[in-house]
């Protein structure tokens, strides 16, 4: 019995904690505005908290940049356009997604690089490792003379 | 040892860009402003302590003038006032506050306490303009030449050595009266 009751109090606290976690309670007037609007809030990074997106910070900078992303949409611009006028006036950092350019080209193509990097020791680990005679105990690297 | 060489080599290379990642990371006062080189953005506020006179962009280009983002809810503000007043004393170049998302009373007398430094100020009560020019904390200061162009964004508390090596330093022209 205590412990179903133990669990039901986590249960609770639990639903409350989420509860409290909903910091943003914005409501756009179609639903396809609401969708974009959500869209956006996350792709934008608080900037005085940066590991949170604008949809999840509880600071007054954050709320005030969903005003102007509620405000933008409202107008009529397109997503572009407010990814852009984010970008213009906080620079690329604003985005979780940074564009692939000149600048941000190695953050896109190093994890690429290190990947096949590592496809190619492995391939070579697992050659060397075929090539040796079944019950043959000797270390691989004593078997080769440098 | 051979075969050291390159995990080794791997490791070496890693920490360098880590230690480089750490010692360099986009701190509050290193962000370069994104507005570097281009026009300031439009605004039109009202002037504190001075109801029904409005300021813009175009009332203050012609001239470089210097921008100065702070709240009296801003702690670092209190911090670097006191070199604010020596540069509003000094008058090399205008500096207009911009008193950001605060209570207009309470920004009265915090000049009137601390001493006023500013040629004027510009409220900013929801904080439209400061998002604009991509303030992401108080106190910022921003260079502006007379084209109207943002040139230079200090972030932090201003110091007399900032002062003089990234803002009257691009003052071009004649010398200011």
């Amino acid at each position: 019995m205590r412990i179903v009751t133990l669990l039901l109090a986590a249960v609770v606290l639990g639903t409350l904690t989420t509860l409290a976690l909903a910091i943003d309670i914005t409501v756009l007037p179609t639903e396809e505005l609401q969708q974009r609007y959500e869209g956006l809030t996350h792709e934008f990074r608080c900037m005085q908290c940066q590991n949170n997106s604008i949809a999840d910070s509880p600071v007054d900078l954050a709320a005030e940049l969903r005003r102007d992303v509620k405000e933008q949409l409202l107008a009529g611009k397109t997503d572009d356009e407010i990814r852009a006028s984010m970008v213009n006036r906080y620079g690329n950092v604003i985005l979780f997604r940074p564009p692939l350019s000149g600048s941000t080209a190695w953050v896109w193509i190093a994890p690429i690089v290190v990947l096949l990097g590592g496809v190619v020791v492995a391939f070579v680990v697992v050659r060397r490792r075929s090539a040796l005679v079944a019950g043959d105990d000797t270390p691989v690297d004593a078997d080769e003379p440098r | 040892m051979n075969r050291f060489l390159l995990p080794i080599a791997a490791f070496a290379l890693l920490g360098t860009v880590l230690y480089i990642g750490v010692v360099r990371s986009p701190n509050k006062s290193t962000m370069a402003s994104a507005l570097l080189g281009k026009p300031a953005p439009a605004f039109d506020l009202p002037v504190l302590g001075e109801p029904g006179r409005k300021i813009k962009l175009a009332d203050l280009t012609g001239r470089p003038w210097v921008l100065n983002v702070w709240g009296t809810w801003c702690i670092a503000c209190r911090e670097e006032h006191a070199t604010l007043l020596d540069i509003g004393r000094e008058g090399r170049l205008p500096l207009i506050g911009l008193n950001w998302r605060d209570d207009d009373e309470a920004a009265q007398q915090w000049l009137t306490q601390l001493g006023n430094p500013y040629a004027v100020v510009l409220v900013d009560r929801e904080g439209r303009t400061a998002i604009d020019f991509g303030v992401y904390g108080a106190p910022e200061t921003f260079f502006i030449d007379a084209s109207g162009r943002v040139q230079y964004r200090y972030v932090g508390p201003m110091t007399t050595d900032v002062w003089k090596r990234e803002f009257l330093s691009r003052v071009r022209g004649p010398a200011l009266p």
